[in-house]
């Protein structure tokens, strides 16, 4: 039974209490400038984004860790900093990354965030409260969602809830769960009125999982050893043998003529 | 004797220019971090730390295993007389990659961490052991050439048992690390701009590095003959040549093919930076191949192609981890000066540490370069 957190654009109402209490929780700064800054960072791991429409009034995004089910970065972390837990949040231990920053390189989200400025930088990302959650509690942003635009619980409650949310209202929702299979699926599900693309989200994500397609590289990998090393043993035998038989040959005619 | 000495003062003021600005760029690094030295961004979290000290300088070391399996394994010995300078070359060309993975890494007091914390879902943590393993075993074909210098011959003995497994370790190391930097590209099939995303990355970086590893050792042999103040080794010279060509004609094969089964021919005609970019890539690879198939090249020509070759493999490089990048991050990278100054430094650092081995150690002929000037 994972957990997730549901986002619904059409409730928000851009307040950005979600982004106040993400970063008490996290210790980080908070102020009017930090507010405006309107995308993910080292010391922003949750926004908003404004999206100005004069004629249906603005609408509103959030951005926040995936939390995917099939995470790129728990794949591509080449010490295993990043573990996807089996409550659903992918969780990040700094004491093992070496910086490498293949995790900001490849997130289909484009969520992890690098200390640029620190000396001793470490990844930054959304890990959806994973303590609190242990700990039976909601998620800090879903506590301080005014509206319940941003709610959290058992990803199959949560799934059933905008299913039911797009066949009550079909008029007001674009009619698909952004996050039920994108990159394999996430923990974070998200509805809105309109297209996702047109809330700044990628929209040409595989279904399947991102990390099937270095595996499939990887697990060649002991193959390209067995059948080189039998493949290059083999070879400098020949080409030796062939030498050897050679120079042995040689003395012998000089004998015999 | 004055058409000498005044590029040899060139070229010395050259270094220490480069040398200074490197120092000045590795204090920027260490005091004010990747942020206050680089222009890296979250969305653009790979510069030419990445795309040109590792991928460039890594393939540009191919040539060190190419040679030391035709030589040692496919046992063609009229090769041999060029395996130590290529094997030089990889050794110090894989501890500068390690030298400027220590700038790029923000934390390379943890440099070994993939040693003991493993993730073989990884292809960073294959690359990492790819690199220890083949910068041990370069060390291991090098030793030799060091023992012969202080005549240590019980070690020597005692190396040439072992040497079998070291260079076909060597071989398979090389192809994994080849291929492996290719497929660190596979994870970005929305991000890579798609004349460059492909499932056949990982083949076409080894095949394209083998290509740039028989043209480093043209282009080494071409410089080496020169220092020498003799001719060119021609039969030697011209048998890679005709290699390289073949090789060549492989890697635009298969670049043809994959753009057709991939359907992504029409994005060679999109009037965009990337196509032009893939175009100069591409025509660095076809001018000398078609130059080099027709033969009837001097060396002058042959040295020509070598060069088309190496920095058709460097624009390959740049565009796969930048240019190729650049649109979907939706942001424009521009290396700063501290950047492209660490990577010169490296560079020249690699000039110099290669001719201080050629004049100390045997690499060329048996000796090193300063009994033949005496």
């Amino acid at each position: 039974m994972t957990k997730a957190v549901l986002y619904d654009s059409t409730m928000c109402v851009g307040c950005r209490a979600c982004e106040q209490a993400c970063a008490a929780r996290w210790n980080l700064p908070y102020n009017d400038s930090i507010a405006a800054e309107e995308r993910l960072s080292a010391h922003k791991l949750t926004t908003i984004k404004t999206f100005p429409d004069k004629t249906n009034g603005d609408k509103y995004s959030r951005r926040l860790c995936m939390n995917c089910a099939e995470p790129t970065c728990v794949s591509v972390c080449p010490v295993g900093a990043f573990t996807k837990t089996a409550l659903g949040p992918v969780i990040y231990d700094q004491t093992k990354c070496m910086g490498c920053r293949y995790c900001v390189q490849a997130c289909p989200f484009g969520v992890p965030s690098y200390e640029w400025n620190n000396r001793l930088p470490r990844v930054r990302k959304c890990d959806e409260c994973y303590d609190r959650q242990m700990a039976g509690k909601p998620t800090a942003c879903t506590e301080a969602c005014p509206t319940n635009a941003t709610i959290c619980g058992d990803r199959d409650a949560l799934v059933a809830e905008a299913k039911k949310r797009i066949a009550d209202k079909p008029s007001q929702y674009y009619p698909h769960i952004y996050g039920l299979t994108e990159a394999g699926g996430t923990s974070v599900l998200m509805l809105a009125a309109v297209p996702f693309n047109q809330l700044g989200l990628k929209t040409d994500l595989p279904e399947e999982g991102l990390p099937e397609l270095t595996w499939h590289a990887l697990s060649h990998v002991p193959d390209v050893v067995t059948i080189g090393s039998v493949l290059l043993g083999g070879i400098f035998w020949i080409t030796h043998r062939r030498a050897e038989v050679a120079a042995a040959e040689k003395p012998e005619k000089e004998t015999r003529s | 004797m004055k058409r000498l000495t005044i590029p040899y003062y060139f070229w010395r003021a050259v270094f220490v220019v480069i040398m200074i600005a490197g120092m000045v760029a590795t204090w920027l690094r260490i005091s004010r971090g990747l942020g206050g030295s680089t222009n890296l961004t979250d969305q653009f979290p790979w510069g030419i730390w990445i795309g040109f000290d590792i991928l460039c300088g890594v393939g540009l070391a191919a040539g060190g295993f190419t040679l030391a399996a035709t030589v040692h394994i496919f046992n063609i010995e009229r090769y041999k007389p060029i395996v130590r300078p290529a094997i030089l070359t990889a050794f110090l060309g894989y501890l500068l990659v390690v030298f400027a993975l220590m700038y790029d890494l923000g934390r390379p007091d943890r440099i070994w961490h993939p040693l003991i914390m493993w993730n073989p879902h990884s292809v960073m943590f294959e690359v990492g052991w790819c690199v220890t393993l083949y910068t041990t075993v370069l060390a291991l074909e090098f030793v030799p050439v060091v023992l012969e210098r202080f005549q240590w011959k019980r070690t020597l003995r005692w190396l040439r048992m072992v040497s079998l497994p070291i260079i076909i370790a060597g071989v398979i190391l090389s192809t994994l690390h080849q291929s492996s930097l290719g497929s660190l590209y596979l994870i970005v099939p929305n991000k890579l701009y798609p004349l460059w995303y492909s499932p056949m990355l990982p083949v076409f970086f080894f095949v394209s590095a083998v290509s740039v590893g028989l043209a480093m050792t043209i282009f080494e042999s071409w410089h080496s003959s020169r220092a020498f103040g003799e001719a060119l080794e021609w039969p030697l010279v011209q048998g890679l040549s005709r290699a390289l060509a073949v090789v060549l004609s492989v890697f635009l094969a298969m670049r043809v093919l994959d753009l057709l089964h991939r359907d992504a021919v029409s994005y060679l005609w999109i009037p965009r930076s990337e196509t032009y970019l893939f175009w100069l890539e591409t025509l660095l690879f076809v001018i000398p191949m078609v130059l080099l198939f027709r033969g009837r090249l001097g060396p002058h020509g042959l040295y020509a192609c070598a060069l088309m070759v190496i920095f058709g493999f460097i624009t390959n490089r740049l565009n796969v981890s930048i240019t190729g990048m650049e649109a979907s991050a939706g942001v424009v990278y521009i290396p700063r000066w501290s950047e492209i100054a660490v990577t010169l430094a490296i560079i020249a650092l690699g000039f110099a540490l290669f001719r201080f081995a050629a004049y100390e150690f045997p690499i060329f002929n048996g000796r090193g370069l300063k009994h033949h000037a005496a």
